[in-house]
């Protein structure tokens, strides 16, 4: 099994679909000859080609809006966008076509299309090259929103994007992108993007996170641990739909749940999961679910930045405070 | 400040109200064409009856006056081409051949229409005669009808997109995008601009520092012409032509067909009370200029139609939409089990 990065296994997942399946198109900006900006589709146009992958303009709204007449036509194109804050123009197509030729059409029409972008901090610039909006998409109906945490999730979650019929917004932890190597098996196998992955079992509380928080996560469940405290992590993996009934199972055990995210408190995917806790499984709760987010303000630049990030020190001191209510 | 008008002639409500010149043309083409311009517009004078009534709920965005350029533009496509819309589309839709029931079924709702009552008039679906929808985004289908060509040039056929929008359409950043792209890949598209001279309220006059949009076209290198679009035979003519040279791989083209509609942006009324430059006295010189009106002249002149058969056409027609207007009032609506059955390929949460 060879090690890869992050962003390798992206690169692998990619080429294996688009060697197995030809309707497999790739496009973005400098994705062909240039290989990416963060070197996600470097080889692919040598493999595959011009006709398979394509070099565009820089003009997301088209890229975007291309993408889905390609995929009425059963195409499956899959557009890179080089960051997040360049996402917002595909928004015109993502929210008022992708997500609703499905049932605007009554099943005649699909969109089976993948929009990749790099997401969130961890490259010293501020904004726009470094923000988490996951909310914005989670929020439109119709769009399945992925987010891996490791080389391993990163190839499977993206094969199944890829395969799935309905339009995915998948988004990549540049942090993550060679943070780390991990043995890959590039095998074709795709991971299930309807289900949360929990990470760690444990028994004392319920750590939920996704994305490159799942690091800090990780870690702040390693420190509890050396104090004798048994957490539970889940990545959620697929934000949306949102896999809710794996972590209503988990906080039914614990009792106790914090929630971890990059992204701005307010209206973040972590208030829809404290709001389905509070709906369905309050009478579990031992404690009020506490979410350590990063603060409703734009994304800063880097040394403000590693005031902005959720960090061990705030997760463990959140499951300290849910730990001491009795 | 009204500045010098570039299209000149055409876009002068005083001109281009003889007859067509239809020497030439075949008979029977011609005859297609006055019957399919007479069905849209018997069919949006009733929709706009049902709005007035209260029956149709929806708005509704009436093309009045501009059937000659979907009626053209229609008799060069054929139902494997791809063709999208805005929100000014029941004559699009019904030019290719879509049918009449499920389009007025549609426009009230119910289940038996175009999109199965999920749409209503502004968000049509007739897959079987190449129409591949319209949304009423202005601009929006310009880039989906651009990855339609893209798909289409990579299948290796002949088919081709075409995209129908206004002037309005051309101040929005993704039709330039989208010129730029199918001309860089040369791909085989029509963009149809019906040119009315006004976006919702505001006449182009006030919008542009050129009231012809064809100059987008020149900018990106893409083949145009620009035609009265009050004229069946010249959309034809110009609209054949340019998709001929795209279905054969010579790129895209774009069509500036100058037109006007009659009533207003949205609702069965004239719009003169409200935008800029709307006189009454042009809204009437432009009735002179009606697209069936010089059709039928030029082929009652010629000797194409007799008044007892255009009588009994006419008749033909509005009984035809007339007992498509009395089953779809009858249908039913969708049932509430649609709501959310095909939000994701598998069901969405409840």
């Amino acid at each position: 099994m060879t090690e890869l990065t992050l962003v390798e296994a992206v690169t692998r997942a990619l080429a294996w679909e688009m060697n197995a399946d030809p309707a497999v198109i790739v496009l973005g900006e400098d994705v062909g000859l240039n290989g990416g900006v963060f070197r996600a589709t470097a080889g692919l146009q040598e493999r595959f080609g011009t006709q398979r992958v394509i070099d565009t303009p820089l003009a997301e709204t088209l890229i975007a809006g291309m993408s889905v007449g390609m995929a009425a036509e059963h195409l499956k194109p899959v557009a890179e966008i080089q960051f997040m804050g360049f996402i917002y123009p595909t928004i015109d197509h993502i929210l008022s076509h992708a997500g609703r030729l499905r049932t605007r059409t009554r099943g005649r029409l699909t969109c089976p299309m993948v929009l990749r972008a790099a997401f969130g901090g961890g490259i010293h610039a501020p904004e726009h090259h470094s923000e988490s909006t996951e909310a914005l998409f989670a929020h439109i109906p119709g769009i399945r929103v992925v987010i891996p945490s490791s080389p391993a999730r990163a190839y499977g979650l993206l094969l199944a994007a890829i395969r799935d019929p309905d339009p995915v917004v998948f988004l990549e932890p540049k942090r993550l992108y060679r943070m780390l190597k991990q043995p890959v098996a590039d095998d074709g196998e795709a991971l299930p993007l309807d289900v949360c992955f929990v990470l760690r079992e444990g028994t004392d509380l319920t750590l939920v996170s996704w994305g490159a928080m799942i690091v800090e996560t990780l870690a702040a469940a390693d420190r509890l641990a050396a104090e004798g405290i048994s957490a539970e992590v889940i990545d959620v993996a697929t934000i949306a739909p949102l896999d809710i009934d794996s972590i209503l199972e988990s906080v039914a055990r614990t009792g106790r749940c914090v929630i971890v995210h990059e992204a701005a408190r307010n209206n973040g995917v972590g208030a829809e999961i404290a709001a389905e806790l509070a709906d369905k499984g309050l009478l579990s709760l031992l404690a009020p679910v506490a979410r350590v987010t990063g603060y409703d303000t734009i994304m800063p630049l880097y040394q403000l930045e590693n005031d902005y990030l959720p960090d061990t020190a705030r997760i463990v001191a959140a499951a300290r405070q849910t730990l001491e209510v009795t | 400040m009204r500045r010098d008008s570039d299209l000149g002639g055409l876009a002068d409500p005083g001109r281009f109200s003889e007859p067509l010149e239809i020497a030439g043309n075949d008979a029977g083409t011609l005859l297609e064409y006055l019957r399919s311009m007479q069905l849209i517009r018997c069919a949006e004078e009733l929709i706009g009856e049902m709005v007035t009534e209260g029956v149709a709920k929806t708005p509704c965005h009436l093309g009045i006056g501009q059937e000659a350029v979907a009626v053209g533009v229609a008799s060069g496509l054929n139902a494997t081409d791809r063709v999208f819309g805005n929100h000014r589309s029941h004559s699009q839709f019904l030019a290719l051949g879509g049918d009449v029931y499920s389009l007025i079924a549609e426009v009230l709702g119910k289940a038996d229409g175009a999109s199965n009552g999920m749409g209503g008039s502004m968000h049509l679906y007739g897959a079987s005669v190449g129409f591949q929808g319209s949304v009423p985004l202005v601009g929006a289908t310009i880039p989906i009808a651009v990855g339609a060509a893209l798909a289409a040039k990579m299948g290796g056929g002949q088919e081709v997109a075409v995209a129908f929008f206004g002037d309005g359409a051309c101040e929005e950043g993704v039709f330039h995008e989208s010129l730029n792209l199918a001309s860089v890949y040369e791909l085989p598209i029509l963009f149809v601009v019906e040119n009315n001279l006004f976006s919702s309220h505001l006449d182009i006059q006030l919008r542009q520092p050129s009231d012809s949009v064809a100059r987008f076209a020149e900018a990106h290198r893409i083949q145009s012409r620009i035609v009265d679009g009050n004229d069946v035979v010249r959309v034809s003519a110009a609209a054949g032509e340019l998709i001929s040279r795209a279905r054969a791989g010579g790129g895209p083209g774009f069509l500036e067909a100058v037109t006007y509609r009659l009533r207003g942006h949205v609702g069965p009324n004239e719009d003169i009370d409200v935008g800029v430059h709307r006189k009454m006295q042009d809204v009437n010189a432009w009735k002179q200029r009606c697209p069936i009106k010089r059709l039928h002249a030029a082929m009652a002149g010629a000797g194409l139609i007799t008044p007892d058969e255009f009588d009994e056409q006419s008749r033909g027609v509005m009984s035809e939409v007339r007992s498509a207007v009395d089953r779809a009032r009858a249908a039913p609506y969708p049932d509430k089990s649609t709501l959310l059955d095909l939000v994701y390929s598998t069901r969405a949460r409840a």
